[in-house]
């Protein structure tokens, strides 16, 4: 039966309240196929301040990204790109692209979780 | 190929990120005011899924093909340059090259030129895959699946693909036009520059930035051109269209798209390295780039992309919106898939396969929210062998699921989804899945013969 828990619940209701706080520090998250195999997320800060942000946040934590998706913590890839205050992300997809099972063809909305997660963290302060 | 002198500044053009999905006709008219070495536009795209390389059927219509390939070939025309097309039709298989020679025929005729069109056939001799998976020749890349020699017998498409060395030799036949089946992207921009001595690591980072069109630009709305002129030390950026403006944040981020890794390019020959690129403004609206390094490797690899068809496939959805449905959805969807696993066999005598997902819900992540959503709306797949048995299975389905008991409600049947279409269950086609993720170890002299090359005279006599 959902809910489970209530206070689940309240920090999902806080997540979807926090997340417009976001783009004070991001100005793009996004994510796509890599090939049908792998799933990339990109997140771009808008400046060295909100990647260093981003870096608090632990998003340069394979675990993190492991727990998120469901992959291995092994088979996650991280890249950052400090000329344009961006972290790229890349793993393996569960499922390839277009599978009996697949949600998401081109893997468009598969940054919802790391967006989720990242309104509960302090870089979703007001 | 690569000599000791320096060789001359050399522009070229992108038509498009994709063709069939358009340009602005007076960005075209602007570049070509340019001395233009090469006109390429890319073709390809496993966006959709492997329906388009399993079925060799087209991503976009064949008008929306041909309007961008009227306008480039023209241009090609104009300025006396070859024009360079790959991953025909989307998946890149042999019949879509065929496919685009019809157009290029055609248009030629309509436009009384005469043209040499050089084509790359792109799926190799089955035979020749099983030999290298035998020697131990095909490398899984990351995520690949498990493969054996059925794989690479089945049905639908398999295609190589091809890399800078084979737009060479369709260019050397002396073609106006080349086509290929399945290249690497970044290949149709960087055949002609390397041929002309230009350094590889320039030609290759500047082939990457270049095959999305004006995709590099910060404020594009829609494709569009985009211009690149290699020099010594390093190239320039720019859109035709005066409106739009290519930054060095743009180029970068640009950089980043669907790729795993936002500093390396791997081709067949060799891997980019853009670390150390750097990215500056001459002005408000073009980037020079210079620095990044090229790496050639000790083995030549060509990527091996599959698409085998896996059935027939047959659907529903339909709309939730009872309270006491949507707190026990994933339980009753459960129970209606096991129902399933039993009724859709007094239905159908083959094998079948049933998927059923809840959108709105946990549909799209697959991550339950602790909430109960407003609605959420049920997808329902079945596929079976022959598309006969796979509606008769989904309208059975449908039957159960409609219907299929609400935990709470009790003393009547239950109607449990809203939908919006009769009839509601919608025959879908054959259905592929992606078979391959290797890259194949080729000798000296499978370089070449793995592909097919062949060269038609069309167009008016």
């Amino acid at each position: 039966m959902i809910p489970r828990d209530a206070a689940a619940a309240d920090a999902w209701e806080q997540a979807v309240r926090r997340a417009p706080n976001l783009v004070r520090h991001l100005r793009l998250v996004r994510s796509k196929d890599a090939g049908p195999f792998v799933l990339t997320v990109d997140l771009f800060a808008h400046d060295a301040e909100g990647l260093a942000r981003l870096r608090d946040a632990g998003v340069l934590v394979p675990g993190l990204w492991a727990e998120l998706y469901a992959v291995e913590v092994d088979d996650v890839e991280v890249h950052v790109v400090e000329s344009v205050y961006a972290v790229k992300v890349s793993f393996p997809r569960p499922v390839a692209s277009g599978d009996l099972h697949d949600r998401d063809i081109t893997g468009g909305q598969q940054y919802a979780s790391v967006v989720e997660a990242l309104a509960r963290s302090p870089l979703g302060d007001r | 190929m690569a000599g000791t002198v320096v060789p001359q500044p050399m522009s070229y053009l992108a038509l498009s990120g994709s063709l069939g999905c358009g340009f602005r006709e007076d960005s075209l008219d602007r570049a070509l005011a340019r001395d233009l070495a090469f006109i390429a536009c890319d073709s390809g795209s496993t966006d959709g899924g492997p329906y388009y390389l399993g079925s060799g059927a087209w991503i976009w219509a064949d008008s929306a093909y041909e309007r961008d390939l009227r306008l480039g070939l023209a241009a090609s025309s104009q300025a006396g340059v070859p024009l360079i097309v790959g991953s025909c039709g989307g998946g890149g298989g042999d019949a879509a090259v065929r496919g685009y020679l019809e157009m290029v025929d055609r248009i030629a005729r309509e436009q009384g030129r005469a043209v040499r069109v050089a084509c790359v056939l792109t799926e190799p001799d089955r035979d020749v895959l099983v030999g290298k998976l035998r020697s131990g020749d095909l490398l899984p890349l990351t995520g690949a699946p498990r493969i054996d020699e059925q794989t690479l017998r089945a049905d639908g498409h398999i295609v190589a693909m091809a890399g800078a060395e084979q737009v060479q030799w369709a260019l050397d036949t002396g073609a106006d036009v080349v086509l290929l089946g399945r290249v690497a992207d970044a290949a149709l921009y960087a055949a002609v520059p390397l041929a002309a001595g230009h350094d590889p690591a320039l030609v290759w980072n500047a082939a990457k930035i270049m095959e999305c069109g004006a995709a590099a630009a910060e404020n594009r709305s829609g494709q569009d051109c985009l211009l690149c002129t290699i020099e010594a030390d390093g190239f320039v950026l720019e859109a035709p269209d005066p409106a739009l403006r290519c930054t060095p944040a743009s180029v970068a981020t640009h950089t980043l798209y669907e790729v795993a890794d936002p500093f390396r390019l791997v081709m067949p020959s060799g891997v980019l390295d853009t670390r150390e690129a750097r990215y500056e403004a001459l002005d408000d609206r073009r980037v020079r780039v210079s620095g990044g390094r090229w790496d050639p490797s000790d083995r030549y690899t060509v990527k091996l992309e599959g698409s085998a068809p896996v059935g027939h496939a047959s659907s529903f959805w339909g709309s939730i919106a009872d309270p006491l449905l949507l707190r026990q959805l994933p339980r009753w969807t459960e129970a209606v898939e096991a129902r399933l696993q039993e009724r859709l066999g007094e239905v159908a005598t083959g094998a079948f396969e049933v998927s059923i997902r809840t959108y709105g819900a946990d549909g799209t992540t697959g991550r339950a929210r602790p909430v109960v959503p407003y609605e959420a709306v049920l997808v329902v797949d079945v596929v079976g062998e022959t598309q006969e048995e796979a509606s008769a299975m989904a309208r059975a389905a449908y039957h159960v699921a409609l219907h299929w008991p609400i935990e709470g409600w009790s003393g009547g049947s239950v109607t449990a989804f809203a939908h919006p279409y009769s009839a509601p269950v919608v025959d879908r086609g054959p259905v592929h899945r992606f078979t391959l993720n290797h890259a194949a170890v080729l000798d000296d002299d499978e370089r070449l013969g793995l592909f097919r090359l062949e060269v038609h005279e069309v167009g008016a006599r």
